[in-house]
């Protein structure tokens, strides 16, 4: 087949070819139209059959914390608007440089003008016998991705070669995905190459915690299986068993092409300063090419190269220098930090802080007060300020005694304030290593009207890859701009870099069940989480699991745990429920005995119509509720998120001005939704004329009955900050006003983020959208009150009832008395 | 065993796993016994240094409880408040043998004070 790029017969322009369609080929790409998009005509040929992706953050897609769509750097439409003709899944086979063209493996022929090699490099595959076998594979490209997602489904065994950074990713992923997974490593400490011993041990252990065998000092004898792999041996004579092996020793560079078409190769294509091989029209980037003896496997020198190719190109020359680097593992929950040299040796000096039980390791290598290297463990916060002083050589002396302890501290301010760092950063450090983006590069996104989080990466991409400098990005934003700073998805908690929105997204997504399970999935960073996502992961699990889902009572606050109201002095307060705000004598009796019986000191009419006994002891809840629950009185609520009132005005039957029987839909409201746990409290009221007694334009629904109906309000707040409701819709009967209340309390339970009330809610979402779901979409109007009616078939069971029977007596009663005159009782 | 130093209050499982259970201290304040999700077993005097919460009612989650109040952090094994809030709570020594725990008698008596 032959490829005829447009235009190319009338299009007078100079015709660059690349080859490689990775990180390298096209950052080289976009530099160039960055500096003239016009200067010259683009052919990109790739090995893959898809567009540009970030191939270093194929760790997170294993790991399941990212889809291929979200690593993808340029989509079809950057190619097509930039009249790129992109040649994907038919590699070049072939230079000729006598002729400038190439040729591909189908046998198309490409003419250049300027040619560019950004073939990068393949994964080093060990000589053993058995590599070959089926089920034995690199971690280099999507397709090897998918192999292991693969294997994974499948479960079982799976062995990584190779305990360097790439291999201890793949490890990760393969280990979250459900393997058993063992590391070979040859060396005696993982990632010798960018840790040390200390630090190494570390990682060791951390990884092991997780359930990964680490096994140091082993060096692979063969890969064994019959048709497909089925274990590794080694040199000892250890077999482990494997239905995947993932080799992930190392790279070469990718220089065949190259060597063939006679250009001088050493280890890697030899380039000069501005990336231009033995031949002036042929050019190399990236992980291919050796500049000044040099070869880099690591994407930060990339973005300099790729800087120095395109003002070659443009006739601007600058000059690469080659790049000084530095690591970090990713690896959810492990922070890992390399740079430079750390091997030590005449005239270096060590600094070294450990913190055992932060599980910290931080060392820092200085030769004649310049740092040298710098590893870190635990705590990496500072590695980037650590290397921008070790890039720039510069002089330490005056920061020595503090230099270990961190920025901040050495800066003088003795509190570590993140925002001060950030400040102190020079223009040049950089801020995002996975797009190379400086910290000037930032401020000046921002200057530009990027504003917030997402427009940020939205513009200059930093932070948009694996989000570790979030924290970062945000200062910067913040310094910029001041109290200016539009807040983006806040991240849940400390213990996760997810949203609200994400974590509720990927619950459903990935059919979660459970709080750990969660937590495990989405990377949380700590073992159990904390006060503030437990109960917002437990409320999403139990909105997303109706009747499924097993309550974590551990991971609800006290009074949701408790079903009263914690007060001061560590007493109860309990509100029976009162359906639409109407009792009777019997439960008045019961509340008065109550009050009695348990010589509680108070009892209040509270705002939502309701009687409130206070002063009740843990111990006595349960005896409490059985006595009002004699009275047929069952739990009012007061204390969840969750239905709390309906409030009424008495309405047709009795006021001279009632338009309705407002006090009669209330009950009725209430009855439908009371038991249900939602993101936040919720009140509902119910006035009988416009004069609106049951004040119903401050509830989260209210309701106003009016001659010809029912008026349907929606988002009210008297609380500290006051909101009038937002009339939703205007219906004809008490049928259509319930259903329309059942829809809107499920689209708030599903939306809305946890401890939103719905006036904030809506005012994020718009009222526009509440009305198209529910005044405009009447099968999803129907789908919705369907769910929350289904919901509510599992939630109305009265929980005092239940502990009232002796359920949960644990959390009501001390677990042992001690008087000391007499001992234990 | 109850002995001379320490006090048996009870199972080890009688503790929920990431949740609390009080003893009571007849004329002092209640001890809370922790049991987080490692299975560590710590107990504090029963009050928030801050506004004198009943810490046995908060959410324990790593080795620390929030107290059910204000939100004030509090160390299991130190009684510290973590972050930027300050105060301390008293801490009980705890043993753990054959499954039975113990606390320290001494220390119950000078907490509950």
């Amino acid at each position: 087949m032959e490829h005829r790029p447009l235009k190319a017969e009338t299009d007078a322009r100079e015709h660059l070819v690349v080859i490689g369609n990775g990180m390298a080929g096209c950052r080289a790409v976009e530099e160039l139209i960055a500096r003239d998009s016009n200067r010259y005509r683009v052919t990109i040929f790739g090995a893959e059959p898809r567009v540009n992706y970030n191939r270093i953050m194929l760790s997170p897609v294993l790991a399941g914390e990212k889809s291929f769509d979200d690593i993808v750097i340029n989509d079809a439409g950057w190619y097509a608007g930039n009249g790129i003709a992109l040649i994907a899944g038919d590699p070049v086979a072939a230079i000729d440089r006598a002729a400038k063209t190439v040729t591909t493996r189908s046998g198309a022929i490409e003419s250049y003008d300027r040619l560019l090699i950004a073939t990068g490099s393949d994964p080093f595959i060990i000589p053993v016998p058995g590599k070959d076998l089926p089920g034995v594979i690199a971690f280099r490209d999507m397709d090897d991705v998918d192999t292991m997602l693969a294997a994974a489904d499948a479960g079982g065994d799976a062995v990584v070669i190779g305990g360097g950074l790439l291999g201890l990713e793949a490890a990760h992923g393969l280990s979250l995905r459900g393997m058993k997974v063992t590391v070979i490593h040859l060396m005696p400490t993982l990632m010798e190459r960018q840790l040390d011993e200390a630090a190494g041990w570390l990682l060791k252990n951390a990884l092991e915690a997780r359930g990964q065998t680490i096994l140091t000092g082993a060096d692979t004898a063969e890969i064994v299986g019959n048709g497909k792999v089925e274990g590794v041996k080694l040199k000892d004579g250890t077999l482990i068993p494997a239905g995947l092996v993932v080799m992930a020793v190392g790279i070469r560079p990718s220089v065949a092409l190259a060597r063939d078409a006679g250009l001088a190769v050493g280890r890697g294509i030899q380039v000069d300063d501005h990336m231009v091989t033995s031949d002036p029209a042929v050019l190399a980037v990236g992980e291919c090419v050796e500049h000044d003896g040099q070869v880099y496997g690591l994407v930060a020198p990339l973005w300099d190269m790729c800087r120095s190719l395109a003002d070659g190109l443009v006739e601007q020359p600058t000059g690469y220098r080659g790049s000084v680097t530095s690591t970090k593992l990713k690896v959810s929950g492990i922070d890992v930090f390399s740079a430079g040299d750390f091997s030590g040796g005449d005239g270096c000096e060590d600094i070294v802080l450990r913190d055992a039980s932060r599980g910290v390791y931080k060392r820092v290598i200085v030769k004649d007060d310049r740092i040298v290297g710098a590893v870190l463990y635990g705590d990496t916060a500072d590695g980037g300020w650590y290397f921008d002083l070790l890039k720039k050589q510069e002089d330490v002396s005056q920061l020595r005694d503090l230099l270990i302890f961190g920025q901040a501290f050495a800066a003088g301010g003795g509190a570590a304030d993140p925002k001060a760092a950030v400040a102190a950063l020079s223009d040049d450090a950089e801020i995002c290593g996975c797009n190379g983006v400086t910290k000037g590069q930032v401020v000046s996104c921002i200057a530009k009207g990027s504003h917030s989080l997402d427009a940020v990466r939205g513009t200059c991409k930093a932070s948009a890859s694996c989000g570790s400098c979030t924290g970062l990005v945000e200062n910067i934003l913040t310094l910029t701009l001041g109290d200016e700073v539009k807040a983006g998805p806040k991240t849940m908690c400390k213990c996760t870099s997810f949203g609200h929105d994400d974590v509720r997204r990927e619950i459903v997504a990935q059919a979660m069940r459970s709080i750990p399970e969660v937590m495990q999935k989405l990377h949380w960073t700590t073992p159990d989480g904390c006060s503030s996502c437990r109960p917002a992961l437990n409320y999403y699990l139990l909105c997303a699991l109706p009747g499924d889902y097993v309550d974590d009572q551990q991971s609800r606050f006290v009074n949701e745990r408790m079903h009263a109201n914690i007060q001061k002095d560590g007493t109860y307060s309990v509100v029976p429920r009162m359906w639409g705000g109407l009792t009777n004598p019997t439960e008045l009796r019961a509340i008065a005995d109550v009050v009695e019986k348990y010589s509680a000191p108070m009892v209040k009419v509270t705002g939502g119509q309701r009687l409130d006994i206070f002063g009740i002891k843990k111990e006595d809840l349960p005896a409490v509720w059985a006595d009002l629950n004699a009275a047929g009185m069952v739990s009012g609520h007061a204390y969840g998120k969750a239905l709390r009132t309906v409030k009424t005005c008495v309405g047709s039957e009795w006021c001279r001005f009632g338009t309705q029987d407002s006090t009669g839909l209330g009950v009725k409201v209430e009855r439908m939704s009371w038991g249900s746990w939602m993101p936040h409290k919720f009140k509902i009221a119910v006035s009988g004329c416009p004069r609106n007694c049951a004040e119903a334009t401050i509830k989260d629904f209210g309701i106003v009955c009016v001659d010809s109906g029912y008026e349907l309000h929606v988002g009210g707040n008297g609380g500290i900050q006051v909101r009038a409701t937002d009339l939703l819709c205007k219906v004809a009967t008490e049928q259509e006003a319930m259903d329309h209340c059942a829809a809107f309390i499920q689209l708030y339970r599903e939306e809305a983020r946890y401890l939103e009330r719905t006036a904030p809610w809506i005012e994020r979402v718009g009222l526009e959208h509440i009305k198209a779901r529910i005044v405009d979409d009447e099968p999803g109007r129907e789908a919705l009150r369907a769910r929350f009616l289904y919901s509510q078939s599992f939630s109305q069971d009265d929980p005092w009832a239940q502990r009232a029977e002796g359920a949960e007596a644990e959390h009501h009663a001390p677990m042992a008395r001690f008087t000391p005159q007499k001992e234990l009782a | 065993m109850t002995t001379a130093e320490w006090l048996d209050i009870g199972w080890v499982d009688q503790i929920p796993v990431r949740g609390s259970r009080t003893v009571q201290v007849e004329g002092g304040d209640d001890i809370a016994v922790f049991r987080t999700a490692e299975g560590k077993i710590f107990a504090l005097l029963d009050r928030c240094p801050h506004k004198h919460g009943r810490l046995s009612q908060g959410i324990v989650h790593g080795g620390a409880v929030a107290c059910p109040l204000h939100n004030w952090r509090i160390s299991l094994s130190t009684g510290e408040a973590l972050g930027e809030d300050k105060g301390c709570t008293p801490t009980v020594p705890v043993k753990i043998d054959g499954g039975r725990v113990l606390i320290c008698r001494a220390s119950t008596l000078k907490a509950a004070a």
